[in-house]
């Protein structure tokens, strides 16, 4: 094993003095409640606008509830409790509406009022990530330092190199940690180690990195048993909760697929013998519509939500089955109005829907393999296309019968 | 509730046992319990679950690790195989 983390604090005689950061109270001419350092979030008026707070052309983001003052300079404490808005913008985000990023400025933050031997936590720009945190970490008393991921969460980042090596040393350095904090270790999240060359960040920039656990509400715990991850700390898991919460993603994700689709299948409706007609847009275009959305909903809300129990290992498959099922659900229960032709049509369109959309879920889910899904997808592309025609085809040619 | 699997014999990650050193870096940054140390070496315990993150062999100091690095995410591809560059995780604000 590598050698114990959390070593003990080591003075390093070349910085500065600790901070004297217990008694930095952060709203000198407020009366705040005893015993806490920061207001309730709706009092921050209160607090009167300190020279850090007051800078032309800067607003404070609502989370900042006062200001720690530091041998590298003033750092913004932050508040531990969740406002709606938090939630509200959390809400935004997993429904892609209205922004496509939500970061906050990196750089150092205090949790509670840590002291110069309080561990640091790192973390993303990601504002979602940023305020899983903090909520995680009410009560304690932490350095966060937040790294420039241009607003993405830790995993992703770290496979993309931007939660990674380089941009933790100069994070480091711009923060002026070594002059803050008087130990030498980096409390890192296990997701982040994509990106991260731990013995690289210890050799630039001397501090030692930890990989903490890959859940931020481990964290507490990780702390309290001396930085010591258990297995299951370790573990990435991906349950029923995980998978609920990401298909608003896939759906916003494949709304212009969906678009376009809806759009095309209106104009083919048309198509009849009489060459076009405007009744069957609504009438034959609706229906193929529908079909269409019901493999949408198979693929991308119950595939993931009934993953773990779904045969077959790859996406496409498991979609293929669910969408059977549901085409079959559905040839059943229009079996009165549909002939031949338009039962297959629906039978393999929904299917088809089903296996493309399922296959997309890969990209959210925590346990496949670049080199998997490329295989996944070199077979079940050209299976796809092919049913698609065969399902297209049995559809148009419903409407010359 | 059962554990996830994906496909089988897919993963390109090699371990060179001759360079291990037995720091055991590969098995704490590992998000799905694929090395064990013993004997001061590492060793795959569980390739199948391996899903090319990277963690370990970016974080392993002596290089005796190698895989193939990359996003097990299918729009992430589809861009790679339409635009000729490396798959990435830039589809478009959350994932």
């Amino acid at each position: 094993m590598s050698a114990p983390c959390c070593p003990p604090p080591v003075n390093d005689t070349g910085c500065a003095p600790p901070a004297k950061a217990e008694s930095a109270a952060c709203c000198p001419q407020a009366a705040t409640p005893a015993g806490t350092c920061c207001p309730p979030i709706n009092s921050t008026v209160n607090c009167g606008p300190t020279v850090a707070d007051d800078r032309p052309g800067y607003k404070l983001w609502p989370f900042v509830c006062g200001w720690l003052d530091t041998p590298a300079g003033s750092v913004p404490q932050i508040t531990t409790k969740l406002t709606s808005a938090d939630i509200f913008g959390r809400w935004q985000m997993r429904w892609g509406l209205g922004r496509n990023r939500y970061s906050i400025a990196p750089g150092l933050y205090a949790i509670g009022s840590p002291t110069a031997d309080s561990q640091v936590l790192v973390t993303a720009n990601y504002k979602m990530t940023f305020d899983i945190v903090r909520r995680d970490m009410h009560s304690h008393d932490l350095w966060l330092l937040v790294l420039d991921t241009k607003g993405v969460n830790v995993w992703c980042a770290a496979g993309k190199g931007t939660f990674g090596t380089d941009e933790m040393i100069r994070r480091v350095q711009i923060s002026g940690l070594d002059q803050i904090v008087n130990h030498r270790t980096l409390i890192v999240p296990q997701l982040g180690a994509p990106g991260v060359a731990s013995h690289k960040v210890s050799k630039a920039c001397g501090f030692k990195v930890v990989f903490g656990p890959v859940r931020s509400n481990d964290l507490p715990r990780f702390l309290r048993d001396d930085c010591h991850a258990t297995p299951q700390m370790r573990r990435v898991t991906f349950g029923l909760v995980d998978r609920l919460v990401l298909t608003p993603v896939e759906l916003v994700n494949m709304r212009k697929q969906i678009m376009w689709s809806i759009l095309a299948l209106f104009i083919l409706g048309g198509i009849g013998p009489q060459f076009f007609s405007f009744p069957a847009v609504w009438s034959r275009g609706g229906a193929a519509i529908c079909s269409g959305l019901l493999g949408v909903f198979t693929g991308a809300v119950l595939v993931p939500l009934l993953l773990p129990w779904l045969p077959g290992r790859a996406f496409a498959v498991k979609g293929a089955i669910a969408g059977f099922v549901t085409g079959l659900l559905g040839v059943v229960l229009l079996y009165a109005s549909l002939d031949w032709l338009n039962s297959m049509a629906l039978l393999i369109a929904v299917t088809t829907v089903s296996s493309w959309c399922a296959m997309h879920f890969t990209g959210s889910s925590t346990f496949t393999s670049p080199s998997g899904v490329e295989k996944e997808m070199r077979q079940a592309i050209p299976a796809q296309a092919a049913a698609l025609l065969v399902g297209g085809g049995c559809w148009l040619a419903a409407a010359f019968q | 509730m059962s554990e996830l699997r994906y496909l089988e014999n897919v993963s390109t990650l090699e371990l060179d046992q001759e360079k291990c050193i037995g720091c055991g870096m590969c098995a704490a940054v590992c998000p799905h319990g694929v090395f064990e140390v013993d004997e001061r070496k590492a060793q795959v315990v569980d390739l199948d679950a391996c899903i090319e993150c990277g963690a370990c062999a970016g974080n392993c100091p002596v290089e005796a690790l190698q895989v193939k690095a990359g996003v097990g995410c299918a729009s992430a591809i589809i861009n790679g195989w339409l635009t000729g560059e490396e798959p990435n995780c830039d589809c478009g604000g959350s994932c």
